[in-house]
């Protein structure tokens, strides 16, 4: 496949992929007249095998990949996006505009879609794909207007009782000065309230970046679950590394990378998501319908369950899911006056 | 409601050490440049005589000047943060919260417990910016919400005090929950009819603003403080251009709409007193 965004851990990847480009065309030079001569029977093996070789590859190649590539994979332009699913999961998409006070946010893409034979709600960041869409939608980076909007459509949802179905995809809420007047904080902090007490199920997917606020904006769900090279954290690694190392550089990223514990796995071991939907060989950006149909299965499967539950049912595991996360150590306290003294 | 009052003074609350302010008998206000004399301007609940500047104190400092002196009973005090990943920059994490808690004597960013505020029973909750610039970590946000369900279940008003650099980046993604995790609570809390005066005070950025510090059935903040979601520089570095003076800073965000009052330090304690007769009753 190619691409100009090339990804440096996929070094060996390339090499033989030349190596296949440079087979085939030597096959095709051999005249193929009244069958298969010896040589091109040969060449036909030895590109086989060199695909075996290349699958094999691929697997090894991601099967180790350090924090810092996966953030580098989640990025990778070709990366299937909201609309991507959208296009590949849902028919009969309804989408609809606006948050009915400042505006429509490109950046969130709200509707109606049914996935399987279910209605659901979509809400799911959007960060462009052409240098226009790019532009108009932040790159993913979220205004008010755009949490606000999603917001609005979830009660829409939850008002006519069909469950809602997010797609976790940005850099981050915009850092912007319109985005500050109007209020970028409050936003999100309206989202977190009011979707902990939605009544309609909600599952959430994390499909490429999972940055911080903006992220969890809409991710306040009964179930989360993380695509295997998508990452998801309280900060980038680059902002990470630019205050606690001074700098960001490719050593200090890696380093941020891996001390934020920030891929999938991490997050499952620290209890945040419940399930890691496993990506194709090579990863989502080569086989956008086969990622889909993973994602769609884990979202009906989740819905299945979920909506078989009574709403107070629901709601209180919601709350409960979010109430227990965290992890300190408690001292038993003797009596209040010696826990008191500590102020002095 | 009965009250079981604390043996202890207002005196006895004020901090050993104050480490936001540097140490002397006189200092310069960062403001108005004046040299003003520290006992003056302490006295002057840590506000400049001169130009009315807001500095910076901590969280018993504010315990002390908002709860009716000897009233505040603290809850909540045995938690501890225990480094769940481990977590190692330039230095590591359990290296920083030791340093911290031996130069502060608290065990993390937060102090909470029940108060009386000009005679109203309230549940009082306030960020420590003097540690680790008052970041949200799990115990930070395991705090606060405590504090919420207290506040529900005992029927109080519940005030909670923000100054704090966003969530705890050495928690990660612990930390990003927290905010899930207060705001939540905060429903609930809603949902029960309770009060909630949020206050905000220079700097309230990041995380704690996107969580619990925006819910508030009343937002108050102090004159100037820095109340935002992402911080100055780095949208200066976004959009690549300098910021209008006074952004993100109290008046510009009441006069954009998101924060309800602008009040003095001076006049804090009467005013949440009044919100508390008006909606707390």
């Amino acid at each position: 496949m190619p691409s100009f965004y090339q990804l440096d851990f996929e070094r060996p990847l390339r090499d033989l992929e030349a190596r296949m480009a440079t087979s085939v065309a030597d096959a095709t030079e051999v005249p193929a007249l009244g069958g298969l001569t010896e040589s091109v029977a040969g060449e036909v093996q030895y590109g086989a095998s060199l695909e075996a070789e290349r699958e094999k590859l691929l697997t090894e190649l991601y099967g180790r990949l350090s924090p810092w590539d996966t953030v580098r994979v989640a990025r990778h332009p070709d990366r299937p996006q909201t609309r991507d699913y959208i296009a590949a999961m849902c028919r009969d998409f309804c989408e609809l505009h606006g948050d009915r006070r400042y505006g429509d946010d490109p950046a969130i893409v709200t509707g109606f879609g049914r996935i399987g034979s279910r209605k659901c709600l979509i809400v799911g960041h959007q960060k462009g794909k052409t240098t226009q869409e790019k532009i108009a939608c932040h790159f993913g980076c979220a205004h008010p207007e755009g949490y606000r909007k999603a917001l609005a459509k979830m009660k829409l949802a939850e008002k006519f009782g069909v469950p809602i179905v997010t797609l976790v995809d940005t850099p981050g809420a915009y850092p912007g000065i319109g985005a500050e007047q109007r209020g970028q904080a409050e936003a999100i902090a309206v989202n977190l309230r009011e979707m902990s007490r939605l009544r309609t199920p909600i599952v959430s997917v994390v499909i490429g970046e999972g940055g911080s606020g903006g992220a969890l904006g809409i991710a306040v769900a009964d179930r989360v679950a993380m695509l295997r090279f998508s990452w998801y954290s309280v900060i980038s690694p680059e902002g990470c590394a630019a205050i606690l190392w001074k700098q960001a550089n490719e050593q200090t990223n890696n380093a941020a990378a891996k001390a934020l514990h920030l891929t999938a796995q991490n997050n499952l071991d620290n209890g945040l998501i419940d399930s890691i939907i496993e990506e194709p060989p090579g990863a989502a950006h080569r086989d956008t319908q086969s990622t889909a149909r993973s994602v769609q299965a884990w979202v009906e499967d989740q819905l299945n369950d979920l909506v078989a539950r009574p709403t107070d049912e629901l709601i209180e595991q919601r709350y409960q899911r979010f109430r227990n996360m965290g992890s300190y150590e408690e001292r038993v306290q003797s009596d209040m006056t010696s826990a008191g003294d500590e102020l002095n | 409601m009965t009250k079981t009052m604390s043996n202890r003074t207002w005196a006895e609350l004020k901090p050993s050490r104050r480490i936001t302010i540097p140490e002397g008998l006189w200092l310069r206000c960062p403001q108005c440049a004046q040299m003003i004399y520290r006992r003056q301007m302490e006295a002057n609940l840590h506000v400049c005589p001169e130009c009315e500047h807001h500095f910076r104190i901590s969280a018993a400092e504010r315990i002390a000047q908002l709860a009716d002196p000897g009233t505040f009973e603290r809850l909540f005090a045995g938690l501890r943060s225990n480094d769940p990943l481990n977590f190692r920059d330039l230095k590591s994490y359990e290296d920083r919260l030791v340093s911290e808690q031996e130069r502060t004597g608290q065990d993390d960013a937060v102090l909470a417990g029940r108060s009386f505020v000009k005679g109203r029973p309230a549940m009082l909750c306030c960020l420590d910016l003097t540690f680790m610039m008052g970041s949200m970590g799990c115990v930070v946000g395991e705090t606060i919400t405590r504090t919420i369900e207290q506040a529900e279940s005992e029927k109080l008003p519940l005030i909670i005090v923000s100054c704090s650099g966003g969530a705890r980046m050495q928690e990660s993604g612990l930390s990003l929950m927290q905010m899930a995790k207060t705001s939540a609570a905060l429903a609930r809390f809603d949902d029960a009819g309770g009060l909630f005066i949020s206050v905000l005070t220079d700097p309230t950025t990041g995380g704690v603003t996107a969580s619990f510090a925006m819910l508030g059935d009343v937002i108050i903040a102090e004159p100037k403080a820095l109340v935002g979601f992402a911080g100055p520089r780095v949208i200066r570095q976004t959009i690549r251009q300098d910021l209008p003076e006074g952004f993100q800073r109290s008046e510009f965000l009441q006069s954009s709409g998101i924060v309800d009052r602008v009040v003095r330090r001076h006049d804090l304690r009467s005013e949440i007193a009044r919100l508390i007769d008006y909606a707390g009753g």
